[in-house]
């Protein structure tokens, strides 16, 4: 079949895009700390709706949060990018119109922490 | 796009009472406490090394010096005389230094009743007469630099109210009342833990104590005693009586007259949420409200997994401006 390339080629470049890169890792992610951000989830209380390792309590209202790095969109609508994750963490119904999530106190710094540990997490 | 901000830039302070921060007092009770504390390990450790020091004499000293501490002098002043004074005098010093803590009760004092219950606490502010003035859960507040008597009883099992920085521990044993002072000298939220095994979550019966200077503390309790104002009913005030939270749980001023659980009057203005456990927010409430049996397995709240999260948020709504 000589036509046989010209109709694998798509459908090779759809399957590859499928393979989602790591997050990009933006300037402010690059300088955030994972264990200060693991701090900041449990003093948020994160925990009270999600199962995040490493965290207390482990919350089962909302999903667990493990291996998001690998995940493609935030709440189903958002490309999970950490300035977006982190915007979301912050203030959910804002940036995710009809979330259930309800704004979280997070700082600007605490929520780029916040991410890094998220990202962080491999999954069990 | 425009970035969002959160609801407030302070996350809560979580676990105020835990791990309890022990040998750092924040007022004159405590204070005793731990002078007693520091003296004890000093002494203690001391004869430790007198007794080290002798082991050692006895092991690897000459045969003089042997001789010397077999002696019945030594006997007699090291192993009779020497504990009679220490200990004696210890114990004299020990109670005259913490006196303050079992003094009889003035009775001019500020006096709040805390029932201790399965796995919360209960508060309430007396009048002179020992009658309620006004009730809350959890959390208690009190005025900086005076002393505060607390009732101590419990509902059920016996637990142990202790708040480290401000006092030792004190059983709370069913039909009985024990007393404690509490006092502190400068403002601030000092954390508390229930000190003896009740069950289940026993490890998470926390409690949290806030000093106020005194002119905030009377304006407080001025606003907690003067009658709520009337407010428009709203969806999550019918939700909480249709969905059953009013039939434990007690609103002043609204028909919710629960007794079985925390008083949520106020529950908008605690710091923590599930007795000490969990900061306070928008996020946490509705947590525990929707599961709170994933939070504090075995406490006596039931799950609220059948609500929309249209109705879970406004009974979160509801709650949120409980203040």
């Amino acid at each position: 079949m000589p036509h046989a390339p010209i109709l694998l080629a798509p459908l090779i470049m759809l399957a590859t895009a499928a393979c989602k890169p790591p997050p990009e890792p933006s300037q402010a992610v690059a300088i955030a700390d994972p264990e200060r951000g693991r701090v900041a989830i449990e003093r948020a209380g994160c925990g009270a709706c999600h199962t995040i390792a490493g965290v207390w309590p482990q919350g089962r209202t909302a999903m667990a949060i493990d291996r998001i790095a690998d995940q493609a969109l935030i709440a189903g609508r958002l490309p999970n990018r950490p300035d977006l994750l982190a915007a979301f963490l912050r203030n959910a119904p804002a940036t995710v119109p009809g979330s259930t999530m309800p704004p979280m106190p997070l700082g600007e710094e605490e929520a780029r922490d916040a991410v890094a540990y998220l990202y962080s997490l491999e999954g069990r | 796009m425009r970035l969002p901000t959160s609801t407030a830039l302070r996350v809560g302070d979580a676990l105020a009472g835990w791990p309890p921060p022990l040998l750092d007092p924040a007022g004159p009770y405590a204070g005793s406490i731990a002078t007693l504390s520091w003296l004890l390990f000093a002494i203690g450790g001391l004869v430790t090394l007198v007794v080290l020091a002798a082991l050692w004499i006895a092991l690897f000293g000459s045969e003089r010096r042997k001789q010397q501490l077999g002696g019945a002098k030594t006997v007699v002043i090291g192993g009779v005389v020497f504990p009679v004074v220490v200990l004696t005098g210890l114990l004299v010093w020990g109670l005259s230094l913490t006196g303050s803590l079992t003094a009889p009760i003035r009775g001019d004092e500020m006096r709040v009743r805390v029932t201790g219950e399965m796995w919360w606490w209960r508060v309430a502010y007396l009048d002179e007469r020992g009658r309620d003035v006004a009730l809350d859960a959890n959390e208690l507040h009190i005025p900086v630099g005076q002393p505060v008597v607390l009732e101590l009883t419990s509902a059920d099992v016996i637990h142990s109210f202790w708040v480290p920085r401000l006092s030792g521990k004190l059983d709370m044993i069913p039909g009985r009342t024990t007393l404690m002072r509490i006092q502190a000298d400068a403002p601030g939220t000092f954390g508390g833990q229930c000190a003896e095994y009740c069950g289940g979550p026993h490890a998470l019966m926390g409690f949290v104590v806030v000093a106020h200077p005194r002119e905030r503390f009377a304006a407080l309790m001025a606003q907690r005693r003067a009658p709520r104002p009337a407010v428009a009913p709203s969806r999550g005030e019918q939700l909480f009586r249709a969905v059953g939270c009013a039939a434990c749980h007690r609103i002043a001023g609204t028909g919710a007259n629960g007794l079985a659980g925390p008083d949520l009057t106020h529950v908008a203005t605690r710091q923590t949420l599930g007795a000490g456990i969990l900061p306070n927010n928008r996020g946490t409430l509705m947590g525990w409200i929707a599961d709170s049996q994933a939070i504090k397995p075995g406490n006596r709240m039931p799950t609220y997994k059948t609500l929309p999260a249209a109705d879970l948020a406004a009974i979160t709504d509801y709650l949120g401006s409980q203040r």
